[in-house]
């Protein structure tokens, strides 16, 4: 079974211009949409807050459960339904982490006794992060993409060259800005795992990357006398049919578990699902291209690797 | 030549694969023979909080107040110094949190204060001092090195007693560790009441005795004018026909006769009268004694039992009492006794201490949790097995075996290494599983270029796999790089997400370097195949 045909010749480089017009068009409105939202969407990871995760036996509305915890002071707050409709389950999210007196868990969970007793709930998971340790988050999440696009930013250098590097960068910037910029415009929240899906993404669209610039490095060594667009081309090409399959066989398996994964990993399954299709895509039409460009601003030596 | 180099590399893949399955038995089944217990091992594998149920907590010392009361101490101690030493001396109080002021009278004065403060106060150190209406106004404070030491100490002794409070509580397995300078972080897995280990764990509980003061009248003070060497205190007391709760002012003598530090033991009994838990204390010898001569000199006057400065009870001393036993009453359930004994026995907390962080995860979320990863593996699987099959054929078999030898890799690397299991980190396996492949596609991509460029399945196979080698090592440690600034930076969940993914990288990139190879080469070289199924 050949999913690519043999010999196949796309000249990816002649659409480059639309695939880099199309690029800068999602990152344009990845960057609107923040901007409109006043930043990214911070679960309580990185805001401070009370997450509370309620199961009900039976089936409560909405509302009902707003009334409950109508006595309980909570700030700003948002309550949603959590998971198949069929679960019953809600999150209760709330700004607040404390009050003078009490917990705001604590508090939610008397005021939910109160209304519904408490056999006819079950607390399933709760958070409660205080606003120091959410800043901290914060830092700490921004240094660790920093830092992994440094270390990258490093090796790459080291192992292709420098025009390399930026193509990559450039690609991972570029993954990154736009899964960002969707979440953004569908309202998800930004919790530990999704930059911790963010970073895998990071990673994962770099073996793409790679793999292409492999070839790349390959064709020139054996091919001297051909133009880059042409080599660009030819190693696009060859590494067409394992950029395809590896990215359809990662499809697979995060399908699977964003559908059979549970709504508390849902979020997180959800970004490294943008993020491979977002990723494989830039290998093909941002990494590449950059090069290509450097070369027109920077012509390399005559002496490669 | 190659013969030798198969049967070697056949062993050490079983070898390693025998060693796996045997550190993952144990999380698979419950019944273990008996020769199997004695020396191979039988640890399940470690699952999170998020996997197993129960409760985090991220707390920090108050270092700040537990200066405070240090200094509250010294000043204490300087008064009586001083009047010892006939120093005139006015307004010795506590100002600004950590720091002494004073007016002294005379030179005089002046002089032996400096004397005192050098040679038997080291600790404290001079900051200023004006002259204001004739009176020299001194401001002292803590060294720097003294105030380090006792934050220090306040941390370590509430990591002491939170410790001695969590064993008494009877959690299986908690974990407490120092973090930072002050922060204390702990995990009680499997915990069934997650509030009430907080209340215990938090509770500062410094128990104090105080005397009533019955020369001054209650109301007068809570008007406005409290005596000195006096304050107010507050006592709850719930109604029992209306249920509310109550608070009732008390005036007590400030003076502190005796602390929960005096206390020996504490035990929790039920009273004869009603089946009433109580809390009965017994102090320590020197306790003792100071609590006859408390009573012998207080009969008929109310002692107040104070915990975290809330008036517990205020009963009237009969009699002299001997031998260091009291009771502590009210009314209690018996979980509330038993928590109170529990805090009694393990000491009061130096200093408060604030909860930066909670997460609980409910056991019946746990569950779910496990149960949904492990759907997600088999599914994720499965897909991948038919499409390598139907994509590959017989080498497909071979990627297929290959990425079931990896995921009981993973499993027994993370047995043996005692390393953690959340639920991201199942997604991370089922992560691995999708990019595994991607080492062995372009193995074989590789080949089958070269076999269309007519080489025969030696010389394809090994051409194939020298040449897909460096991008898959490229490509990997990249995805490392990632994982290693995750695991750096990621807490709890997130953590065993970068564990499982970095341990699945490579043992992917073993099982298709070196596995893959080793089953090529046995068709190749002992069954001499002559085209090859790819």
């Amino acid at each position: 079974m050949e999913l690519v045909p043999q010999g196949i010749n796309i000249n990816f480089v002649k659409r480059m211009k639309i695939a880099v017009a199309a690029s800068v068009a999602m990152i344009v409105i990845s960057v609107l949409s923040l901007m409109i939202h006043g930043g990214p969407n911070l679960g309580i990871d990185f805001a401070g807050g009370t997450l509370v995760q309620v199961q009900f036996d039976e089936k409560v509305p909405v509302n009902d459960v707003r009334d409950a915890l109508k006595s309980v002071d909570l700030g700003k707050s948002v309550i949603q339904q959590f998971g198949a409709s069929g679960d019953n389950e809600f999150l209760i999210k709330t700004e607040r982490s404390s009050s003078e007196l009490e917990d705001i868990s604590t508090a939610i969970e008397k005021g939910l006794d109160a209304q519904f007793g408490a056999d006819h709930f079950d607390v399933r998971r709760v958070e409660v992060v205080g606003p120091k340790v959410g800043a901290e988050m914060r830092e700490k999440g921004f240094l660790a993409i920093i830092y992994a696009m440094a270390g990258i930013l490093v090796y790459i250098t080291w192992r292709f060259q420098l025009r390399y590097a930026i193509g990559a960068i450039l690609a991972l910037a570029h993954d990154v800005t736009i899964t960002v910029g969707i979440f953004s415009l569908l309202g998800k929240e930004f919790t530990l795992p999704v930059i911790a899906a963010l970073l895998t993404i990071i990673g994962y669209s770099l073996n793409d990357t790679i793999v292409v610039y492999d070839r790349m490095r390959e064709n020139i060594r054996t091919a001297r006398r051909r133009d880059l667009s042409e080599i660009i081309n030819a190693s696009l090409n060859q590494t067409l049919s394992r950029t395809l399959l590896t990215s359809l066989t990662t499809l697979i398996v995060v399908l699977a578990l964003f559908i059979l994964g549970g709504a508390v990993i849902h979020d997180f399954t959800f970004a490294l699902l943008v993020g491979i299709v977002v990723g494989t895509y830039s290998s093909i039409f941002v990494a590449s291209p950059t090069v290509l460009a450097w070369e027109s601003i920077i012509p390399a030596k005559k002496k490669r690797k | 030549m190659f013969d030798k180099n198969i049967k070697i590399r056949g062993i050490i893949i079983l070898v390693i694969v025998l060693a796996a399955v045997v550190y993952v038995t144990p999380s698979i089944t419950d019944s273990l023979p008996a020769f199997w217990t004695s020396f191979l091992p039988k640890d399940k594998i470690n699952l999170g909080l998020d996997l197993q149920g129960g409760m985090h907590l991220a707390l920090e010392v108050d270092t700040d107040k537990a200066v405070e009361s240090a200094v509250e101490r010294l000043s204490n101690s300087l008064k009586e110094t001083l009047m010892d030493e006939r120093v005139r001396f006015r307004n010795l109080t506590r100002t600004g949190g950590a720091k002494i002021s004073l007016d002294l009278v005379d030179e005089e004065s002046q002089r032996i204060f400096r004397n005192v403060v050098d040679e038997q106060f080291a600790n404290l150190v001079i900051r200023s001092q004006d002259i204001v209406d004739g009176r020299e106004h001194v401001i002292l404070q803590l060294t720097e090195d003294a105030a380090e030491k006792i934050k220090k100490f306040a941390v370590d002794q509430s990591l002491e007693t939170i410790r001695n409070r969590v064993d008494q509580f009877g959690v299986t397995e908690p974990d407490i560790i120092p973090q930072g300078e002050r922060r204390i972080v702990i995990q009680l897995p499997g915990i069934k009441d997650p509030q009430r280990a907080i209340n215990l764990i938090g509770k500062t509980a410094l128990l104090e005795f105080k005397l009533v003061d019955e020369e001054h009248s209650v109301d007068e003070a809570l008007k406005g004018s409290v005596p000195s060497g006096s304050e107010i205190l507050y006592g709850e007391r719930v109604d029992p026909t209306s249920k509310r709760s109550m608070k009732i002012p008390y005036l007590l003598k400030k003076n502190t006769l005796l602390t929960g530090e005096n206390l020996e033991d504490a035990q929790v009994k039920i009273g004869s009268r009603f089946g009433e838990p109580y809390v009965a204390i017994k102090f320590d010898p020197q306790g003792a004694r100071d609590f006859e001569r408390i009573t012998a000199e207080n009969v008929k006057k109310r002692l107040a039992i104070v915990l975290d400065n809330v008036v517990h009870s205020a009963p009237v001393i009969q009699e002299r009492i001997p031998g260091g036993n009291a009771q502590i009453t009210g009314s209690f359930t018996m979980e509330e006794a038993r928590d109170l004994a529990i805090v009694l026995r393990a000491g009061a907390l130096p200093a408060p201490v604030h909860i930066l962080e909670k997460q609980t995860v409910g056991p019946s979320l746990g569950q779910d949790s496990i149960d949904k990863g492990l759907m997600s593996i088999i599914v994720g699987s499965i897909l991948v097995i038919i499409f390598m099959i139907l994509y590959y054929k017989i080498s497909g078999i071979i990627a297929n075996i290959a990425l079931v030898l990896n995921i009981v890799l993973i499993l027994g690397i993370l047995a043996a290494f005692r390393a953690t299991l959340t639920l991201p980190g199942i997604a991370g396996i089922v992560l691995t599983i999708g990019m595994a492949v991607d080492a062995n596609v372009l193995i074989f991509e590789r080949i089958r270029e070269e076999t269309r460029l007519g080489k025969p399945p030696r010389a394809a196979v090994a051409s194939g796999y020298s040449k897909a080698l460096i991008t898959i090592v490229d490509a990997n440690i990249t995805t490392l790089i990632a994982a290693v600034v995750l695991f750096q930076f990621g807490t709890g969940p997130v953590k065993g997400f970068a564990v499982t993914l970095s341990i699945g990288i490579l043992c992917s990139m073993f099982t298709a370097i070196f596995v893959t190879r080793a089953i090529y080469d046995y068709f190749i070289w002992h069954r001499k195949i002559n085209r090859l199924s790819v």
